[in-house]
C-alpha cells in the first residue's frame, strides 16, 4: 500500500507536485495518469525517497521508504529514466542489487528468465534495445519479491508482444495480492490494465476514480436517433433512467437505452428510423478533456490563441 | 510468452530473510567495481604507469645530468635524486589514473543513472559512500604498493654501481615505497569523494587534476612568506611527503604529511556525505 498525503514538491518557484493525496491498494492495478510534465515521475521518485518532498508525506507499507530493513522487498521500482550502468551486464547489474539485500543468485536467474532476458543476460546493457532495457528494469523491480510494484511508463519501447506480456504480468501480480502502480500518459492503454485511476495534471489531483466509473462517464454520449416521428418515438422510449433531448425536429439524443433497444422499440411500433448512431466518447477524448487545461507542453492551436493557464 | 507465477506470493504476514546490512552493501560495491571493464583498465593503467616510469627513470639515470627529465613535482626535483625517488617517478601519473578510478566509481553512477538503482536499494545512502571508499581504498593500496615495489626492484639493476643505489633492506626504503601505496590509496578515496560531491565525471576529474597538479603551481603566485608557510599543507605536497625518502626542510615529515593529506580526503568525504544525504539524487 502506498499512501501519499498532501505531497508537494517545489523546485524554486515552480510547483511540480501540488498537495497530492492518493492511495494505491493491494490487489489492484492503479493507473497513474497525466500529460507529460504533470509530475508523475517526480511523485514516484518521492515515493522511493530519491527526492524529498517539500511538504507532505508518502508512506510505503505504512512507513517512509528509507525506514524499511529490506526496501526492495517492500516495493520494486522501474523508473522512467535509465538507471543502469551501460558497461555492466544485465546479470551483474541484478547481482549488484541482489547483494545489498542478501537475495540469492537463484532469484536473479529467476527474474532474468521471467523477463525473457536469458539469452542476453551476459551482454553489456549499453548494447540493449529500448525494449530489452525495459525488460531489465522490470526484472530489477521484481527482484526483491516486492509487495508493491511501481512502474513508470513500463510499456515504453516494447513491441506488441512485450506490451501484452506486461499487461498479463501486472494483472497476475495484482491477482497475487500485490499492489501495482503504473504511470502512463496513454489513457486507452492504461484502461486495459488498470482497475483504479489516479489522474493528475500540473501536479494536482484531477480524478481519483475507477476505470469502470471513468468509462461509464466517458461513454455517456448517448445514441443519436433520426426519424420523421420524433415526438411519437420520444414518448415510446420514455422510461426510468432514460433522458431524451432533441437538437432538431427530426433528431433525438437518447441516453439510458442502447441502439438495440431503440431499434427494437421503433420496429415494434412501426416507426421508420433514418439514423441510429451511438455517440461514443473515447476514453482518450475524455482524458484529454479532463486534462486540457493543465497540459504543460501544449501544442499551439493553429488559429486560436493559446489557452491561458 | 507465458507469465509464470512469482512464488512466493505475499501473505498477510510477510516474513523475509532479505535485509540490507553494511556488509552486504560492501559486497555489492565490491561486485560493482570488478564488473566494469573501466575499473580494470584504469587500475591497470595506474600500476603500469607507476612501474614503467620508475623502471625507465632508473635505467636512464646519469649522475652527471643536473636534473632528470622526469615530471614536475615530487621525485624528479633537482639533482638530489635517490633510488627511491627515481622508482617513484611515476607516482604523479599514477595518482591521476587512480584518482580517475575513484571518480568513476562515484560520479560514474550519476553520469549513467545507476545511482537511482543504487539508492533505491540502499535508501539510507551513506553506507554506499563508505562502501565505495572501503572497496577502492584497499584495492588501490595493495596494487599500487606492489607496483611501487616492482618499480624499485626492476630499477635496481639499472642503478648498479651508481652512488645512489639502494637495496630494499636499506633504511626507510620499504617505508617510502609503502608510503607511495598509502598515498595513492588515499588519492583513490579522494576521487570517490570528489565524484560524489560534484556528481559529474568530467567535473570531478577536472577538480582532481586541479587540486593535485595545478593548485601547487597556482599558489606560487602568493607572496613568498605565505607560500613558504602554506605550501607544505597543500594536498599534493603533503602527500608527497608521505613517500619521500629524505625529509627536506621545506616539507612535512611523513607522519604529519600523511595526517594532513588524510585530513583533506576526510574533509572532502564529509562534504560528499553531506551532499549525498541532504540533496535529491
Amino acid at each position: 500500500m502506498i499512501e501519499a498525503r498532501e505531497l508537494t514538491k517545489r523546485y524554486g518557484d515552480k510547483t511540480v507536485v501540488d498537495n497530492l493525496s492518493f492511495t494505491v491498494k493491494p490487489g489492484e492495478v492503479t493507473g497513474f495518469l497525466g500529460p507529460n510534465g504533470a509530475g508523475k515521475s517526480t511523485t514516484m521518485r518521492m515515493i522511493v525517497g530519491l527526492d524529498s518532498p517539500t511538504r507532505g508525506s508518502v508512506t510505503v507499507g505504512g512507513r517512509s521508504y528509507a525506514q524499511h530493513a529490506a526496501p526492495l522487498h517492500e516495493i520494486g521500482t522501474l523508473l522512467e529514466a535509465k538507471s543502469v550502468h551501460p558497461g555492466r551486464s544485465a546479470f551483474n547489474h541484478l547481482m549488484a542489487l541482489a547483494y545489498t539485500h542478501g537475495i540469492p543468485r537463484r532469484r536473479v536467474d529467476e527474474v532474468i528468465e521471467l523477463a525473457g532476458l536469458s539469452s542476453v543476460a551476459g551482454k553489456r546493457v549499453g548494447a540493449f534495445s529500448l525494449g530489452m532495457g525495459q525488460r531489465l528494469g522490470i526484472a530489477s523491480a521484481l527482484l526483491g519479491d516486492p509487495a508493491i510494484v511501481m512502474l513508470d511508463e513500463p510499456v515504453n519501447g516494447l513491441d506488441p508482444e512485450g506490451v501484452l506480456w506486461v499487461r498479463n504480468l501486472l494483472r497476475s501480480l495484482a491477482d497475487e495480492g500485490r499492489a501495482v502502480m503504473l504511470s502512463s500518459h496513454l489513457m486507452s492503454e492504461t484502461a486495459l490494465i488498470a482497475d483504479h485511476l489516479v489522474i493528475i495534471g500540473r501536479g494536482r489531483l484531477l480524478a481519483d476514480t475507477t476505470v469502470d466509473d471513468f468509462t461509464r462517464e466517458a461513454g455517456g454520449g448517448g445514441v443519436k436517433v433520426a426519424t420523421a416521428e420524433a415526438m411519437r418515438l420520444r414518448s415510446l422510449l420514455a422510461g426510468p433512467d432514460v433522458t431524451i433531448s432533441s437538437t432538431s425536429a427530426e433528431e433525438l439524443l437518447v441516453s439510458g437505452r442502447d441502439t438495440r433497444e431503440i431499434g427494437a422499440i421503433a420496429a415494434q411500433h412501426g416507426v421508420a428510423l433514418y439514423e441510429l448512431t451511438p455517440q461514443a466518447v473515447s476514453l482518450e477524448t475524455a482524458f484529454m478533456e479532463l486534462t486540457r487545461d493543465v497540459v504543460e507542453y501544449q501544442s499551439a492551436p493553429a488559429d486560436t490563441e493559446r489557452k491561458a493557464a | 510468452m507465458t507469465v509464470t507465477s512469482l512464488a512466493p506470493a505475499p501473505s498477510s504476514a510477510r516474513t523475509t530473510k532479505y535485509k540490507v546490512t553494511g556488509l552486504r552493501v560492501l559486497r555489492s560495491e565490491w561486485a560493482k567495481f570488478w564488473s566494469l571493464r573501466s575499473s580494470w583498465i584504469t587500475l591497470g593503467v595506474a600500476v603500469f604507469l607507476l612501474v614503467l616510469f620508475g623502471a625507465v627513470a632508473a635505467y636512464t639515470y646519469s649522475p652527471d645530468a643536473v636534473a632528470t627529465g622526469g615530471p614536475p613535482g615530487p621525485g624528479g626535483s633537482g639533482g638530489d635524486s635517490d633510488a627511491v625517488s627515481l622508482a617513484l617517478t611515476g607516482v604523479t601519473f599514477a595518482s591521476l589514473a587512480i584518482g580517475v578510478l575513484g571518480v568513476l566509481a562515484s560520479a560514474g553512477e550519476y553520469t549513467t543513472g545507476m545511482i537511482r538503482s543504487t539508492l533505491t536499494a540502499v535508501p539510507r545512502r551513506l553506507p554506499v559512500l563508505w562502501s565505495k571508499a572501503a572497496v577502492i581504498g584497499p584495492i588501490a593500496l595493495v596494487l599500487t604498493t606492489i607496483g611501487a615495489l616492482a618499480a624499485f626492484q626492476l630499477g635496481t639493476p639499472g642503478l648498479d654501481g651508481e652512488k645512489i643505489s639502494l637495496a630494499l633492506s636499506d633504511d626507510g626504503v620499504l617505508r617510502s615505497l609503502a608510503g607511495a601505496g598509502v598515498y595513492l590509496a588515499l588519492v583513490a578515496v579522494f576521487g570517490v569523494a570528489l565524484g560524489a560531491l560534484i556528481r559529474s565525471s568530467a567535473g570531478a576529474i577536472a577538480a582532481l587534476v586541479g587540486v593535485l597538479l595545478i593548485l601547487p603551481g597556482l599558489a606560487s603566485l602568493l607572496p613568498d612568506s605565505w607560500y613558504d608557510t602554506l605550501s607544505p599543507y597543500f594536498p599534493s605536497n603533503a602527500g608527497s611527503a608521505v613517500y619521500a625518502l629524505h625529509e627536506s626542510s621545506d616539507a612535512l615529515s611523513p607522519g604529519v604529511g600523511l595526517a594532513v593529506f588524510a585530513g583533506w580526503v576526510a574533509l572532502t568525504l564529509a562534504g560528499a556525505a553531506f551532499r549525498l544525504v541532504k540533496t535529491d539524487a
